[in-house]
């Protein structure tokens, strides 16, 4: 591909030359002068084109959450419930898949974890970990909708003895459905009294139908 | 003068009636940059001190000559004195040619029309070296903005890119000494990477010139050089120092040049400027500061036939993003449009954090020219540039103080070039261009490539010429082809690269399947010509009517083409388009212009019809588990773009004038029969100037600004579920803001300090009243209002 270029460069230039030729048979020293262009327009354009075809080298994106499992452990035994939203593509146009994979029980407290996952990258890495480290940084806000009739409160705390809230507690009231929003927000207000007024950007926003039965 | 050289005559002939000394000898005096004819031009024999005047066709002739050799001093009151040796042997013809003086003209032109720039059947608009020393702490956008037909597209208030008649990023060629900028300046966010107080000069290259920097600006070019140095034995410099209240920042600038009668010269010149966050009426807009460092030399050798030129510069800006623009999906963007107020507000600081760009740009160029009698001028350039730049997000973890942004592009370009007069009518002006670019995006920041990396190879080939039919008509045509190789290496995302159907359009260009990416290697071509034909009408004492049609074709941008993923600092997804091919706009433009001393104006309409338009717009919502975010997807139409541009001047007394400009256009999509996106509203400014040259030149102007909502838009507004309220509401990114009105104030006056020196001392306000508002073309408009009130004080010295 580069000859063909170096080529069709030269061809134009030569024609060009041989334009100006016509015109100044009489200044030889013009001529001098365009053959010393020539030659360097020509070096220069070899130069470049030689210039190596590396090819690079994928990037995995660092901080994208593609998945996030929240387990739902109930006290006193008993099957776990698991909430999980999964992105394989992240920023991609394939949308999350949502599973629930069951009810709650009506009168049931479970404890809650949330663990956020980066499964672009092979292993995938544990954001969770890093959300812990920063914990000043972030806060987990549970939101219940519809008529779902559950009620949530912190499992964990910042160093300065804010929530964090990725592990909590929840109680499923009397028989409901409705939808549960998990939202992290990054560098929120702090302490808060909910979303409100927490502010900060938005790490996360995944909702869940769920039922209470 | 004339009765003083008639008795030298008188005498002379006197005296060499004895010698038998009858010759004659007669020519012209002709300027050697244009042959135009030199009239009153001094020419005195040395020895007998006899001495002639060039008449109204530029002719002279002494008589009475021997056959002898004879020293001739040739003078004009625009040109350099030359002396020349004459060997007379009978009646003898001569004619010479004198260098016009390299006055500093200092100023920027913009020519709001397709391709043209220093065209002569195209309206030039241009800013004055004073008016520019106003903007010394602002930058080019902001200058340029004071313009008719010229607004900005902005990110907040110290990213500002021209936009000529309702066209910007890669639509705009700037020219900055000669030199095509390859700054990035696809994105919007992207100001350009000139210093405005390097630039001081216009070059009139005569005739259609635009084609020889480019055949793709759809939208217009901007030609910005460095003061011309004269050929004379001299040192002289300046000094800006500009402090503002707003922003509590200042700027200095100065520059020194050294020249000599041999045409060596040398000039240095470098910018300070540092602001810390500005502020809008009622609150602080966190995070805008901005801090710039520039500095540039120039060495040359200048001589009327040939001459050498090496010039560096060096930009390098750190610019802070306003903090509350950052956001995390449409929820947020929901609270943060609704929110009177910015969501983060801190204290005023100097300190820039996350987000931010950082930008470094290095300018070098060796220019060579040499001039053949009968033949023009040639010239040979090569210039590189580096453009390296960071943009840095609200990152977590280990990656909080990487960069998510880091490309490296390098362009070298070969010119060569010709100017002509092929008869004295007849300018010829030809070239070729050579440029290659290669774009290296460091995978090291942890964030999928914005840009891949990709080399670039453009050729391009053109010719310009302008005929003078009569003394009042002037035709001009031009044409350019050039080629554009593109060689890619990117990543696709498989699931877009599948949503797209690529694997079944595009299969051969994959080189590796990995987990989830997918890696290609596009080569792509683009053949794009372009050209012009224009005429120009001078007519009654002042008028001239300009007429243009221009053909632009430009190849899509890398951003167009290879876009794919979350913009940060737009908070929204950005999708390129493969297939895409190049845009060719079509621009008809009409301009009448009166020159007088004491009624001036212009009046330019213009039709600009662009062919397969590359815009940009919202088309879905994706959810991610990050939240929703708000697709925009490039998208090739058909476009147009009408508009009328109006300048006018008048001194009603003595010392008193006003200036009043309008600018209108209205851009339309023609396929989906819809208004355009981010069009510049009408626009207005009207300005009382009091200027007393005898009373140490002081200068008083109030200027009124008045904008008019924009009430042709698409509504590309979309819906988001809030899970608080349980409600779904709409987003509004489309509803234009309200009009505004906008007063500035500006004053100056100089004091002679010493015989060589001036102290210029200025002081002026901008938003006179502090009122608040917001720009529809400031992408920020959405989080926060613009600017409040600014003192501006301003110290200039020359030496």
């Amino acid at each position: 591909m580069q000859m063909i270029w170096v080529e069709t460069f030269y061809l134009i230039l030569k024609s060009i030359i041989n334009l100006l030729k016509t015109k100044t048979m009489k200044n030889l020293k013009t001529m001098k002068n365009l053959k010393f262009l020539t030659t360097v327009i020509f070096a220069t354009l070899l130069f470049v084109s030689c210039s190596d075809d590396d090819t690079p080298t994928p990037v995995n994106e660092e901080e994208v959450i593609t998945t996030m499992t929240v387990t739902l452990t109930p006290n006193g035994g008993g099957t776990s419930i698991t909430l999980q939203t999964r992105d394989l593509d992240g920023d991609g146009p394939n949308t999350p898949v949502v599973t629930v994979s069951g009810d709650l029980t009506a009168g049931v407290t479970y404890d809650g974890s949330i663990v956020l996952l980066n499964e672009t990258e092979n292993p995938s890495e544990n954001i969770t970990d890093e959300v812990e480290d920063e914990s000043l940084d972030h806060q987990f806000f549970y939101t219940s909708g519809g008529n779902l009739d559950v009620t949530t409160a912190y499992g964990n705390n910042d160093s300065n003895g804010n929530p964090l809230g990725t592990e909590f507690t929840i109680i499923a009231g009397a028989p409901s459905s409705g939808t549960l929003t998990f939202t992290l927000r990054h560098e929120p207000t702090k302490p808060n009294t909910g979303l409100g007024d927490a502010g900060g950007e938005t790490d996360i926003a995944a909702t869940f139908n769920v039922t209470v039965q | 003068m004339h009765k003083y050289a008639l008795l030298i005559l008188l005498l002379c002939s006197i005296t060499s009636i004895s010698q038998n000394c009858d010759k004659t000898l007669s020519g012209s005096v002709t300027d050697r940059h244009d042959g135009s004819m030199l009239i009153g031009a001094t020419l005195i024999v040395a020895g007998s001190e006899q001495a002639v005047q060039t008449d109204l066709e530029g002719k002279f002739s002494i008589s009475n000559l021997c056959n002898d050799t004879y020293t001739i001093q040739v003078s004009h009151p625009h040109c350099l004195t030359k002396g020349f040796t004459i060997k007379i042997s009978g009646n003898t013809t001569k004619s010479f040619k004198l260098e016009h003086h390299l006055e500093e003209l200092n100023e920027i032109t913009v020519e709001g029309k397709a391709y043209s720039d220093k065209s002569k059947t195209i309206l030039q608009s241009k800013i004055s070296k004073s008016e520019l020393e106003r903007f010394s702490s602002g930058s080019l956008g902001d200058a340029l903005n004071s313009l008719s037909g010229v607004s900005s597209i902005n990110t907040g208030n110290t990213v500002i890119k021209p936009l000529v008649n309702g066209l910007h990023s890669s639509r705009i060629v700037i020219i900055n000494n000669g030199v095509r900028m390859e700054d990035q300046e696809w994105g919007t966010e992207h100001a350009p990477n000139v210093d405005i107080n390097a630039v001081g000069n216009l070059t009139l290259i005569k005739g259609a010139g635009a084609l020889q920097y480019s055949g793709d600006a759809v939208g217009g070019v901007i030609v910005a050089e460095a003061s011309k140095v004269p050929v004379k034995d001299s040192i002289y410099g300046k000094t800006q120092f500009t402090a503002a209240s707003n922003g509590r920042g200042s700027s200095l600038t100065s520059q020194l040049t050294k020249s000599y009668k041999n045409g060596w010269y040398a000039a240095v010149q470098g910018t300070l400027k540092r602001f810390g966050d500005f502020e809008a009426p009622d609150y602080v807009l966190s995070n805008t500061g901005i801090f710039e460092r520039n500095a540039s030399l120039h060495i040359g050798f200048n001589r009327f036939d040939y001459g050498i030129e090496a010039y560096y510069s060096l930009f390098k800006n750190d610019i802070g993003i306003l903090r509350a623009s950052h956001l995390g999906g449409a929820q947020d963007q929901l609270r943060a449009i609704n929110s009177e107020t910015p969501l983060i507000i801190n204290d005023f600081t100097y300190n820039i954090i996350a987000p931010k760009q950082n930008v470094t740009h290095h300018l070098a160029r060796v220019k060579g020219f040499k001039r053949f009698d009968n033949f023009g001028k040639l010239s040979l350039q090569y210039d590189f540039q580096r453009n390296n730049r960071l943009e840095f997000d609200i990152r977590r973890g280990a990656d909080r103080n990487n960069a998510s942004l880091d490309l490296q592009l390098d362009t070298h370009t070969l010119l060569l070039d010709l100017d002509s007069h092929l008869t004295d009518v007849i300018n010829l002006k030809t070239g070729v261009m050579g440029r290659y670019q290669n774009n290296f995006a460091d995978p090291n920041t942890g964030v999928r490539r914005l840009i891949p990396d990709y080399d670039k190879y453009d050729l391009g080939v053109y010719v310009v010429a302008d005929y003078r039919l009569n003394d009042n008509l002037l035709l001009e045509v031009g044409g350019r082809f050039d080629y554009t190789y593109m060689d890619i290496f990117k990543f696709y995302r498989t699931s877009f690269w599948e949503s797209r159907n690529y694997d079944q359009l595009f299969p051969e260009v994959v080189v590796e399947e990995l987990d989830n990416q997918i890696l290609t290697n596009p080569q792509l071509n683009f053949y794009n010509p372009s050209g012009t034909l224009g005429a120009t009408y001078s007519f009654g004492n002042d008028y001239k009517l300009f007429f243009n049609y221009a053909i632009a074709s430009r190849a899509p941008n890398p951003s167009e083409l290879f876009s794919e993923g979350l913009h940060h600092s737009a908070s929204r997804i950005e999708l390129g388009d493969l297939r895409f091919n190049s845009e060719v706009g079509h621009k008809v433009s009409l301009a009448l212009q009166r020159n007088n001393d004491i009624f001036s104006f212009s009046v330019n309409p213009y039709v600009n019809s662009i062919l397969d338009f590359i815009v940009i717009e919202p088309t879905e919502i994706q959810q991610t588990v990050r939240g929703n975010f708000q697709v925009w997807e490039y998208r090739q139409t058909n476009a147009q773009l009408l508009g009328v541009d109006a300048d006018a001047s008048y001194v009603f007394t003595k010392n008193f004038r006003l200036n009043s400009q309008f600018s209108l256009v209205k851009g339309y999509d023609r396929i989906r029969d819809e208004p355009l996106i981010s069009m510049p509203p009408v626009n207005t400014k009207n300005e009382i100037v009091y200027q007393n040259s005898k009373f140490n030149n002081i200068r008083l102007s109030l200027q009124s600004a008045y904008y008019f909502r924009q009430n042709k838009y698409s509504n590309n507004n979309f819906e988001v579920f809030i899970p608080e309220t349980q409600t779904t509401e709409i987003v509004d990114v489309s509803t234009p803001p309200a009009a505004y009105h906008l007063l500035n104030f500006n004053s100056s006056i100089d004091f002679t300090i010493h015989r060589k020196s001036k102290l210029t001392v200025g002081f002026g306000i901008t938003n006179v009243l502090n009122t608040s508002y917001r720009n529809y073309l400031n992408r920020l408009r959405y989080y926060a209002d613009d600017l409040g009130r600014n003192f501006l004080f301003n110290l200039k010295i020359n030496y």
